[in-house]
């Protein structure tokens, strides 16, 4: 189980072999990975993602625990990107190990949605016609609600 | 003595990214209507708390948590991380 907030670019392939390295007693392994879109509308030229520092690191370590809890998880490992994005760039991982695959597949999915509202980082969005912060959505605040329910074995 | 920081336009329109206040406030709620009173740029961002989401302690919270023994409150709009 393991969290880190960096402003260096995240090395995604090691970092996802890292967690699945010598556990052989894992039979499932899910990533996600979330990038900086660029909307062709709106041209964006970078992404400025700010966060609470102290604040993040504990509210994703609070909602790893959580999912290590929910599910039979033998791993876990996620890293948030924080500074000056370009397009295409990497500003998330989340990596899930258990012996089957449907821990891996609903705890990913979980830490994602619980990550998108209870994590301390506001994004703003610097095109050629202007700077503006991201709003939140409204279809997150309902994804991280469904968790809410009890969790069917 | 608080620390209060502040994020995002929060921080943008209010001009400074952390102060440390003198309040009597046993609410966030309380602490935000004492900082809407001071002056036009606070009263402007905290027209609509509803707009906003709190921190004390760097545990969220809301306008009712109390902070009688919080060392730091953090008010910034919703996250938007992921």
């Amino acid at each position: 189980m393991s969290v880190t907030i960096t402003a260096d670019p995240i090395a995604t392939e090691a970092e996802i072999a890292a967690v699945s390295s010598g556990r052989t007693e894992a039979g499932a392994m899910v990533s996600f990975t979330g990038m900086v879109r660029n909307d062709p509308e709106c041209l964006l030229d970078s992404l400025e993602i700010e966060h609470y520092p102290g604040m993040t690191t504990t509210a994703i370590e609070d909602i790893e625990k959580t999912a290590h809890e929910r599910w039979p998880l033998i791993d876990s490992r996620i890293v948030h990107r924080y500074g000056i994005l370009r397009p295409g760039e990497t500003i998330v991982i989340v990596v899930t190990l258990s012996a089957h695959r449907r821990a891996s597949f609903e705890a990913a999915e979980f830490i994602m949605d619980y990550l998108k509202t209870r994590a301390p980082f506001w994004k703003k969005e610097h095109t050629a016609t202007g700077s503006n912060w991201v709003a939140s959505r409204t279809d997150d605040s309902r994804a991280e609600m469904r968790w809410s329910s009890p969790v069917a074995d | 003595m608080i620390k209060v920081l502040y994020f995002a336009w929060v921080r943008e329109r209010i001009g400074i990214p952390v102060e440390e206040i003198e309040t009597c406030a046993r609410t966030v709620g309380e602490l935000i209507g004492e900082l809407a009173g001071r002056e036009e740029r606070y009263r402007l961002v905290f027209a609509d708390p509803s707009s906003l989401r709190v921190a004390v302690d760097q545990r969220i919270g809301d306008l009712d948590t109390p902070i009688a023994d919080a060392s730091e409150i953090a008010i910034f709009p919703p996250m938007t991380g992921g």
